[in-house]
């Protein structure tokens, strides 16, 4: 039996990226490197306002003093900052296309081939799509419909111009500038992301989705997103991401911050598959991504939910902050890691008003040579009487060269708090795929079945049309290049 | 057709051999019994049987449902109709029954080219069967073997069986850390599923199992080769003087 489960897994142990294809196009950038003039540069292609030059600037100032956060357990290479493009658009988007008929036909192809079709008609009903190349926004659908409920949804860039007042109230108001130094940087460099406001009383119809693809060679991706949701409103989110497949890494720095009012709901979920490198670890992503919520007002509620198969390197913590009584903080992860990549995720769920609540369940899978971390940090403020928070963190490990590991950290100063925590670790073994392939599943089966009924509840909390996906995904991260 | 031919069996696990010489033969419809003292190699055969890949053939052969059982894998084997009840099912944790059972008997269907049968009509099933064994919808909704008792692991195998309905099922050791009422209801789910047109292999320490279920032969097994053939008597004969005279 050994031989042949060997073999198998691997077989899984080679994965097989499907996206990573490279749209050969002319893409406008600066030079490379860090300093002033590139952000100048950014700045002034955005053609943005003088308040959020100085803030760029503001923020760079910071990064320079400061240095990069090492508690990760993750072995990162170090990152020459000033070998980096800041900025890379497709030739002649110095103003946003109006319409698709302005777009390049060769931008329109690599969304069909991602399967993200931008054409209105075609795209999934229910779902608006904002798409985002390198360092531009390429096109916002459905727009005029959502305008008509007074959602805001455009990129970034667009809403620094169009709805100044409240870009200037919440950009960095949830992720101040100088929190790390990856903050920083975004906040100095950040060049598109969506930005979201739902106004008082209005439940987002559909779905709002945002897809990011790196294309350019040696260029980072900063993206910024800032989600705002009115009192008693509601909004679910959903992001994508892929990159072409390369030999040399490629940095990926989001920061993303949300916003929930009095008696707000928001739903952002994550199906992350960037290029995670080959079988032997060359290329891939670094994925240094940022992402905290604000439940602001009482009774709000902020749920993240991830799926992360890709990266080289994953380092990402989507946080909540419970401030308002009686808000809800939500995270349900999904780390699938293989051959050589390297992932150190979790949350933080810090408790600051009374009776909020907080959930965390994280499921790690580790194959091939990967290292998979789940980092949490459960917090109680003084004034957070009868909060409480439960955690479950599953690991389950395939093979025996790869590795699992779960660090919780819990801290509370109000005696009311109550913490429930369950971990487990468990490894798909010999016994477990006998078993199976006994009662007649092949071996393939019987890995997909055990890992998927392992991700469950995670997926369950996906919306529909993203949970297939997810499922076809993880599927496809255990497989390998099954022939 | 030649339902289960073993002939001259000879069974290697890391160069010790466990079966010299293994013959027996069992006809559509009958229970057959193995005992045996420990080491005498009676779980080898159950999972040489079954195809486990841990174990070297070195010598004979296995024919099954006029079949090269060495021809097939551990799944293929399954599929044919061999079923083996573990005698320490293992643990699978978040792997609900429901889509792990409706996977086996699709597998199972597809050999015989029968149609698979839906997510609705497998659910219909599955509760008529585990009411048809006491077995509570509670149970159902965990994980597979996790957490449960001896005696439920051994309940949820017969579940399996009787779903998955093959004509050749294996009990090993099945009575191994069950109490006398967990013994009665598992043999009782063991003979409402016995019928003509299926076989049993039950292998076991001690005689108490055989009480409940009346085998049509009990072999005594020493030393990887059966030494003696019989019928009922000859388990109790073992009840009161023990193997060594065998």
């Amino acid at each position: 039996m050994k031989s042949e489960t060997t073999e198998t897994l691997d077989k899984y142990a080679i994965d097989k990226y499907k996206y990573g294809f490279v749209t050969d196009i002319e893409a406008d950038r600066p030079k490379k490197g860090l300093n002033e003039e590139t952000i100048k540069f950014i700045s002034k292609k955005k053609d943005e306002p003088e308040w959020m030059l100085l803030w760029r600037l503001n923020s760079f100032k910071k990064w320079l003093k400061m240095s990069q956060p090492e508690w990760a357990n993750l072995k990162i290479p170090d990152i020459d900052f000033q070998d980096i493009y800041y900025y890379s658009a497709p030739k002649g988007f110095e103003k946003k296309p109006k319409d698709l008929s302005e777009v390049d036909p060769k931008l329109i192809e690599t969304y069909n081939k991602l399967g993200i079709p931008l054409q209105e008609q075609k795209v999934l009903a229910g779902v608006a799509v904002d798409a985002v190349f390198d360092s531009v926004s390429v096109a916002t659908t459905y727009k005029g419909e959502l305008e008509k409920l007074g959602i805001v949804f455009c990129s970034i860039s667009e809403a620094v111009k169009s709805h100044p007042d409240l870009v200037k109230k919440y950009l960095g108001s949830v992720i101040p500038p100088g929190d790390h130094s990856y903050s920083a940087l975004n906040s100095a460099v950040f060049t598109d992301g969506s930005f979201v406001y739902i106004p008082e009383n209005t439940k987002c119809p559909i779905e709002l989705s945002t897809y990011f693809r790196i294309n350019a060679e040696e260029t980072g991706q900063f993206e910024r997103t800032l989600i705002i949701a009115d009192r008693g409103s509601y909004v679910s989110y959903l992001e994508g991401c892929t990159a072409p497949q390369r030999d040399s890494n490629q940095l990926h720095a989001a920061n993303v911050e949300l916003i929930a009012l009095d008696d707000a709901e928001i739903k952002y979920s994550t199906v992350q598959n960037w290029y995670p490198g080959d079988e032997d670890g060359k290329g891939g992503i670094y994925n240094f991504v940022t992402k905290r919520g604000l439940c602001k007002g009482k009774n709000s509620k902020i749920s993240w939910t991830q799926v992360e198969t890709g990266s080289a390197i994953t380092w990402k913590y989507p946080s909540c902050i419970l401030k308002g009584d009686n808000s809800i903080g939500e995270f349900y992860s999904v780390a699938i890691t293989n051959n050589y990549q390297q992932a150190d995720t979790g949350t933080k769920m810090t408790h600051i008003g009374r009776n909020t609540r907080s959930k965390i369940i994280s499921k790690g899978i580790s194959l091939g040579n990967s290292q998979n971390t789940y980092r949490g940090n459960v917090s109680f403020l003084r004034k957070s009487a009868k909060a409480r928070n439960y955690t479950q963190c599953d690991s389950l490990l395939v093979g025996n060269k790869c590795g699992a590991h779960t660090i919780p950290y819990i801290d509370s100063k109000n005696n009311t708090a109550v913490v429930e925590h369950e971990a487990s670790t468990s490894k798909i073994n010999e016994d477990q795929l006998y078993y199976c392939r006994q009662r007649g599943l092949s071996h393939e089966e019987a890995v997909s079945l055990i890992v998927n009924g392992f991700c469950k509840q995670v997926l369950q909390e996906l919306p529909m049309e993203f949970a297939v996906e997810a499922q076809k995904l993880v599927s496809i991260s255990l497989e390998g290049s099954v022939g | 057709m030649i339902f289960l031919n073993i002939n001259n069996l000879n069974v290697t696990i890391d160069g010790k051999q466990i079966l010299r010489d293994f013959n027996l033969n069992i006809n559509l419809g009958e229970v057959h019994a193995i005992m045996g003292p420990n080491g005498s190699g009676k779980s080898t055969l159950a999972n040489v049987l079954a195809g486990n890949e841990d174990y070297e053939v070195k010598s004979g052969k296995i024919i099954f449902k006029d079949q090269n059982l060495f021809d097939l894998n551990i799944e293929e084997r399954a599929q044919l109709g061999i079923f083996l009840a573990f005698q320490y099912p293992v643990e699978i944790p978040g792997v609900n029954i429901t889509p792990f059972l409706q996977a086996s008997l699709n597998s199972r269907l597809k050999n015989q080219n029968k149609e698979e049968v839906d997510n609705l009509d497998f659910a219909k099933i599955l509760r008529s069967k585990a009411q048809e064994l006491g077995i509570n919808s509670e149970m159902l909704k965990r994980s597979i073997n996790t957490g449960f008792s001896g005696g439920e692991k051994k309940r949820y195998e017969i579940l399996q069986m009787s779903i998955l309905n093959p004509e050749f099922a294996i009990f090993d050791e099945t009575d191994s850390g069950l109490d006398v009422d967990a013994l009665r209801i598992v043999t009782e789910g063991i003979n409402k599923f016995k019928t003509n047109n299926n076989s049993f292999l039950i292998i076991t320490h001690y005689q108490k199992l055989l009480d409940y279920i009346k085998p049509d032969f009990v072999h005594v097994m020493r030393d990887g080769s059966i030494v003696k053939s019989g019928d009922i008597s000859l388990a109790s004969e073992i009840e009161e003087s023990g193997y060594k005279n065998f």
